[in-house]
């Protein structure tokens, strides 16, 4: 492996999104140190290590300014090169674009890998940028490892994160996304800073233990800021983004830091108002599952799992859901689960940390009105 | 419009995982098979808009004989004709699949198919990238994570969700379009349609397998999926304890409250 590994950067409002985090993780322990034989037993010390061609943060200046706002994180990172990609063409996202300037890249850098987070943009840009280059896209990678030359050993999530793939990447250059969910949500402290150890190493669960940068970090002087002007065609541009909605109102399921599910227990639309209820005295939002929006009593962005959206709050209280994989490949993140369900041999027992046997709609009113008495409200 | 629907057979796993003794597969002996419900979708949509436009809905799916079953699930849906790229039951990359699918829709002529939907990502890769790879195969624009969909003449207009808000993208038929769960609420199959369904005859052609750059050593069920959950009580109850679990947990006093007034959970 020579040249440097470049890694895919989102900004979200100024900051490093929080996928882009773990794939950095990803990116600077492939582009640090010599060869691991096996990612399992990465060893810590060996990462952040000055890496052999480096680590190049990409990140795609669409309608300026907010990339200089990053530049200071990226540094800490271990990032060794911030090239920013610009072009009077390129103001707003256009997937073709963005993957011909990384291929242009590639070619500049003499790069060994591309590494970016799998959200839709991330696994977007990279399966046009394998499709341009006919190089094969390894998706949701949570561990990545240079073996010899061309080849790389990986780990990868399969079945949104309910399985694990060993897997051997043949390839000049490796194109790897990072599962965008393959970390505790509290693994990144309130300051921002991400607790140790310094490499990007998978525990048994399969999650990435993200980022630190301890002492090897490289100070922010020492990070060289580059412009790359990709050469695009009319053929580049022809799909792009041309309109942003602004952000919708209210708290997010994904970042709600209470979330109270349903299933199908509930039995049905009018069951939700205890939910609700419950949520709303807990500071969160409802949840649901599949079969509760494939029945139409609550809309589909409501739901939890592998085709819903994925959750990571303090607290997922999960009532009258048996806890299929696909539901639980939603809330792998959340740090405690608490069950309600009539079945004490339900799967969800099994993943959840509490459970109370029991029917919802005598526990949850009960749980209300507890809360309210001890509130001393109403 | 005649528009090409992309499927693929994965097993209905439940509750928990189960792996083959050699570590290579998901155990399938007690399992059913189903599509991914973005694709479900796709062909909802699919057939929602010839229901408007007219044309007709094909549903292709590389994959073993079985998965002609999947093809009538979703010919019981509304679509009108099954294509059946036949494997020896081994698994194809996307490189491979993408190169067989555009392979069998050269066959049928560049001017087949103007719009061709994929789901957004299949349930057992999930790696979002056969759509993708395809339209470049055919020279088509491709977009993907597709929650909103309006043909309008030879223009497509779709949406999805990005940063809390939406995303609009154009393009010019003909294109490939990766659509997500959530775009509609799939019809149930009716009686009439399973019968059709039934009854119907798949086309079957046999592409060859390539290998793809990327290769399985094996698959495990991550760890930590094994524990039991301690029982808090039953019913009505368990509530107390329920309570100081919440308390300790930190969660009955949502911070905004916790501000507001000065308590503190
Ligand atoms: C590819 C694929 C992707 C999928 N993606 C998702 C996804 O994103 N999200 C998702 O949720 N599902 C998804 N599914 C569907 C998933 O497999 C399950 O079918 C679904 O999660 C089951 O929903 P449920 O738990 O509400 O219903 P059920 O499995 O029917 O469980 C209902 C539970 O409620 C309990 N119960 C019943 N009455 C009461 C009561 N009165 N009080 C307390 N408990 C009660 C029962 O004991 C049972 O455990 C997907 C499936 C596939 C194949
Ligand atoms: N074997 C297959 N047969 C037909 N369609 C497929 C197959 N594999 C993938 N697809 C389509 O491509 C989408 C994305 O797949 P993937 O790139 O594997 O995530 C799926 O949702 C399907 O619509």
């Amino acid at each position: 492996m020579s040249g440097p590994v470049l890694c895919l950067v989102e900004v979200d409002d100024g900051e490093i999104a929080g996928p882009s985090q773990r794939a950095l993780a990803v990116a600077r322990s492939l582009a640090s140190g010599p060869a691991r034989a096996d990612p399992e037993r990465a060893d810590p010390a060996s990462a952040g290590l000055p890496a052999d061609g480096g680590l190049t943060a990409v990140v795609f200046a669409t309608l300026g300014g907010p990339a200089d706002r990053a530049a200071a994180d990226l540094a800490g990172q271990g990032v060794t090169e911030l090239c920013v990609v610009a072009s009077g063409e390129l103001t707003c996202y256009a997937p073709v674009a963005w993957a011909r300037a990384i291929e242009q890249l590639i070619a500049a850098r003499s790069a060994a890998a591309v590494v970016a987070a799998a959200t839709d943009r991330g696994a977007e840009v990279l399966a046009h940028l394998g499709a341009l280059t006919g190089l094969p896209v390894a998706a949701n990678c949570v561990a990545a490892t240079a073996t010899s030359d061309q080849n790389w050993r990986l780990l990868r999530h399969r079945w949104a994160g309910s399985l694990l793939e060993d897997a051997i990447l043949a390839a000049p250059v490796a194109l790897l996304t990072v599962a965008a969910d393959a970390v505790a949500a509290d693994a990144v402290a309130d300051d921002g800073a991400v607790p140790e150890p310094a490499s990007a190493s998978p525990d048994a669960s399969g999650q990435v233990v993200a980022p630190v940068s301890g002492g090897a970090m490289i100070p922010a002087a020492d990070m060289p800021v580059t412009t790359f002007a990709p050469a695009l065609q009319a053929a580049d541009l022809r799909v792009r983004a041309t309109q942003s909605a602004g952000q919708g109102g209210g708290m997010s399921l994904a970042t709600a830091r209470v979330v109270v599910g349903g299933g199908r227990g509930v039995g049905g639309p009018d069951g939700f108002a205890a939910l609700e209820e419950l949520a709303g005295l807990l500071g969160g939002v409802v949840g649901v599952s599949r079969v509760v929006t494939s029945q139409g009593w609550r809309p589909h962005r409501q739901q939890v799992g592998q085709t819903g959206t994925k959750i990571s709050p303090e607290l997922y209280l999960a009532c009258g859901i048996s806890g299929a994989i696909q539901h639980m490949a939603g809330c792998q993140s959340a740090k405690h689960i608490v069950a309600v369900n009539t079945d004490p041999d339900a799967p969800i027992m099994s993943r959840a940390e509490y459970a109370v046997i029991g029917d919802l709609n005598e526990v949850i009113p009960a749980l209300v009105a507890a809360i309210r008495a001890a509130g001393g409200q109403e | 419009m005649d528009i090409l629907v992309l499927v693929k057979r994965v097993p209905m796993v439940g509750g928990k995982m189960v792996l083959t003794a050699d570590g290579q597969d998901v155990d399938t002996r007690l399992s059913g098979f189903t599509v991914s419900p973005h694709e479900e979708c796709a062909v909802e949509e699919a057939v929602q808009v010839t229901e408007r436009l007219g044309g007709t809905v094909t549903v292709l799916t590389l994959g073993p004989p079985e998965a002609a079953d999947q093809l009538r699930d979703m010919l019981a849906l509304g679509a009108h004709r099954g294509v059946l790229l036949e494997t020896d039951g081994r698994e194809w990359g996307p490189i491979a699949t993408a190169a067989a699918i555009a392979a069998a829709i050269g066959e049928l002529g560049p001017a087949a198919f103007p719009l061709i939907l994929a789901g957004n990502e299949a349930a057992d890769t999930g790696g979002y990238q056969v759509g993708i790879r395809l339209a470049h195969a055919l020279g088509r624009p491709c977009v993907t994570g597709i929650k909103r969909l309006e043909v309008a003449g030879d223009l497509l207009r779709a949406w999805r969700d990005y940063g809390g808000g939406q995303e609009e993208f154009e393009l010019a038929l003909p294109a490939v379009v990766g659509v997500k769960e959530g775009i509609n609420l799939p019809r149930y199959p009716s009686l009439p349609g399973r019968l059709r369904a039934k009854r119907a005859q798949i086309e079957v052609r046999k592409p060859a397998w390539q290998a793809d750059g990327l290769r399985k050593i094996a698959l495990r069920v991550p760890a930590g999926s094994a524990q039991r959950a301690r029982v808090l009580g039953h019913g009505a109850g368990a509530v107390p304890e329920l309570i100081r679990v919440l308390g300790d947990i930190g969660v009955l006093a949502p911070a905004g409250r916790a501000e507001a007034d000065g308590t503190v959970a």
